[in-house]
């Protein structure tokens, strides 16, 4: 899990960025918080339209990629990782501050990342065990979505995001249209592409009818279920696939496990993973969940 | 047209060879992964053979058969429907050029189709899109462009799944000659694989342009008799079907049955996941999503396939009409065998099962159709 030190944007610093004249390209600034850096390499892989990215915006705030530092406000900040400390907390307030339309990039920014597991253990224990002097650790005990602390104008799932929906992100905001990001499963993409359903079709048990869509069904197009790392759909009903999951084999313990991973502090797929333990600590008589 | 012969399985090839000679692009059933799906046939080779299914409510596995049958299997996991009507596609592209505005039509310049094998379900259920795609007073010129100049091989079936019933829909197991709309011959060709005493298929010529292309490979000419062999595999097929929806009263009981408390209890059971409409062979609802490139430049407007299943297929200013899962699982069964007779004089479920078979939690259209009824007659004898 990665504390990140806190950045302050920079005034403009004209060694690496070479001034243009009037620059009428939006400035793009893109933060990290806690996170592991994936998505913003996302933005990097997009090799194929980074020129004409770069052609249409000012990257001015992109310390993964460059040093290069331009001041604000900036038209557009893509924000990556999840608040983890007092610190994220300001942080995040004075991005928003500085920002014409904030998108959060990724599982971390919208739901809280893997990190989020500490939201069912007690931090304070586990501080104690990993840090020689948990006393110069300043974190607070919940991982939570950028959305938890600030409005945010647009959400783009996954673990990592989708450089296909990213491109279509920023096609839409230099045009000012609707970003063509669909919210319903990614079953509607397995079937588009002609895909053969995998757990109908081999028993393998599969998170897509509770998953939203994005990734274009990348697991199952490979003959593996989907992992959930989209987060749940605009209609999940995770009580139904909880018992599907049973009846494809899967114990209670191993639902928890795939509820929580990268979206665990997803509101839908955290409380189908309460219910779970919660079922289980009552038939144990009210003891442990086994 | 009594033109009625027997075709050797070693023909096949031949019977392909023709089509493609005819300049067709042949289309039919093949084993890809873990199914048989829809897809190109280059040769016989490509075919199914030997090779059967088994579906349940949920669960659809392939198995090996114990003889060398072609088409020893029930219905396809995709029908034909995006044969001529894909799953995406291009209506139109725009084109900014220093203060112009260029639109360019897409129509689909594709090859003339030949269904090889196509099932009576799937058949039905093209004949079904014609009538809401094409013959209309706005038809859609895509499908229309895609579907010109089809050449139909429709093979009867001799085995049905346990989630088929096309029997109870009138639809099946062997095709109607023809097409009760239009009063058109359903199919050029129609084969019946027949497995005993030997191996051979049943060819029943349906059109002259059927008979010049069964000219162009061996067969032997046949009589009734061999046309009798062919209608009883295929009563033998829809005897072993234990499915059914109840045709004469499904209209009313969907209409008396708006505020039922099944909605409750299927949603409750279903994922909203759109398994069902997406591989149907009759939905046909698609939504249209805008494109553009980062400068602005270039614009397209893509169709794409939609389903009533999904939150924003209601949405309009404000929210979604259908915001509960139950409102969408009462529109489509609604829908399907219902108000789509109000909307089109007909039913719009051909019995192929596929709903049942590849829903991931197997939600049955016939059960919740059947439950349907059960409570409308309660709650008719209570009032
Ligand atoms: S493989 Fe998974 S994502 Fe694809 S249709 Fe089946 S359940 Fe949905
Ligand atoms: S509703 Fe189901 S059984 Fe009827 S045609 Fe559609 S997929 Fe087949
Ligand atoms: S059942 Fe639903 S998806 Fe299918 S045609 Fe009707 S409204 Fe469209
Ligand atoms: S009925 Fe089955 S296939 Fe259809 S949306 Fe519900 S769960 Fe998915």
């Amino acid at each position: 899990m990665v504390e990140h030190a806190h950045e302050h944007p920079q005034p403009h610093d004209a060694g690496h960025d070479a001034p243009v004249a009037v620059d009428t390209r939006p400035k793009l600034a893109v933060w990290k918080f806690a996170s592991c850096d994936g998505c913003q390499l996302s933005i990097l892989n997009c090799e194929d339209e980074l020129l004409q990215i770069a052609e249409n915006i000012h990257i001015a705030y992109f310390p993964e990629a460059t040093r290069a530092i331009v001041e604000g406000p900036y038209e557009l900040s893509l924000v990556e990782g999840s608040i983890t400390t007092p610190e994220d907390v300001r942080r995040i307030h004075e991005i928003r501050a500085q920002s014409g339309t904030l998108v959060t990039i990724g599982a971390c920014a919208t739901a809280g990342g893997i990190q989020a597991l500490r939201n069912w253990a007690d931090v304070d224990e586990f501080r104690s065990i990993v840090y020689a002097h948990p006393e110069y650790l300043s974190t607070l005990d919940r991982s939570t979505p950028i959305a938890s602390h600030v409005d945010v104008d647009y959400e783009l799932r996954g673990c990592p995001v989708d450089k296909t929906q990213l491109v279509e992100v920023l096609a839409a905001f230099l045009n000012g249209r609707k970003p063509r990001i669909p919210t319903y499963s990614v079953c509607v993409e397995c079937k588009l592409k002609g895909n053969v359903c995998v757990p109908v079709a081999t028993g393998t048990p599969c998170l897509g009818p509770v998953t939203q869509a994005g990734c274009g069904a990348l697991c199952p197009s490979y003959g593996r279920g989907c992992y959930g790392c989209f987060g749940p759909q605009d209609s999940a009903n995770t009580d139904a696939m909880t018992r599907q999951l049973t009846e494809l084999g899967m114990t209670g313990a191993d639902i928890v496990r795939v509820y929580r991973t990268f979206n665990a502090g997803a509101p839908e797929f955290a409380a189908a993973s309460d219910a779970l333990e919660a079922a289980a600590a009552a038939s144990a008589g009210g003891g442990e969940p086994s | 047209m009594d033109d009625i012969r027997i075709l050797e399985p070693e023909g096949l090839d031949a019977l392909i060879a023709a089509l493609h000679e005819r300049g067709y692009r042949v289309v039919g059933p093949t084993v890809r992964g873990d199914a048989i799906v829809t897809g190109d046939i280059y040769a016989a080779s490509d075919l199914p053979q030997g090779v059967g299914d088994t579906q349940q409510a949920g669960a659809y596995r392939l198995r090996r058969r114990d003889d060398d049958a072609y088409f020893g299997f029930a219905d396809p996991a995709q029908s034909t429907k995006p044969v001529f009507f894909p799953a995406e596609e291009v209506v139109w592209r725009g084109r900014r050029d220093e203060g112009h505005f260029t639109v360019e039509r897409d129509a689909p310049k594709d090859q003339a189709v030949a269904l090889l094998g196509v099932r009576s379900c799937d058949l039905r259920a093209v004949q079904i899109h014609d009538a809401v795609l094409a013959d209309r007073p706005f038809h859609d010129a895509h499908y229309v462009a895609r579907r010109d100049g089809t050449f139909t091989v429709a093979v009867a079936c001799g085995e049905p799944a346990t989630t088929c019933f096309c029997a109870s829909m009138g639809t099946g197991p062997r095709p109607a000659a023809t097409n009760e709309q239009t009063g058109e011959p359903a199919y050029d060709l129609l084969l019946t694989e027949v497995m005993a005493p030997e191996h051979r298929f049943v060819l029943e010529v349906g059109t002259e342009r059927g008979r010049e292309v069964a000219d162009a490979f061996d067969t032997t000419r046949a009589g009734q008799e061999a046309q009798q062999e062919a209608i009883a595999v295929s009563d033998a097929a829809a005897a072993r079907q234990t499915r059914g929806i109840n045709t004469d009263t499904i209209h009313d009981v969907l209409r008396a049955s708006a505020e039922s408390p099944r909605w409750d209890d299927v949603a409750s059971r279903c994922l909203a996941c759109t398994n069902c409409t997406l591989v149907c062979p009759t939905c046909f609802c698609t939504t249209i999503q805008d494109t553009s490139d980062l400068a602005g430049d270039n614009a397209e407007r893509h169709r794409v396939w939609d389903s009533c299943f999904s939150e924003s297929f209601s949405y309009i200013h404000g929210g979604p009409l259908r915001g509960d899962v139950k409102a969408r699982y009462r529109q489509w069964i609604t829908h399907k065998l219902s108000s789509w007779q109000d909307q089109f004089g007909m039913l719009g479920c051909v019995g192929c099962g596929r709903c049942i078979a590849w829903c991931p939690v197997g939600i049955d259209i016939t059960e919740e159709a059947a439950a349907l009824g059960r409570m409308a007659t309660a709650a008719g004898a209570a009032s």
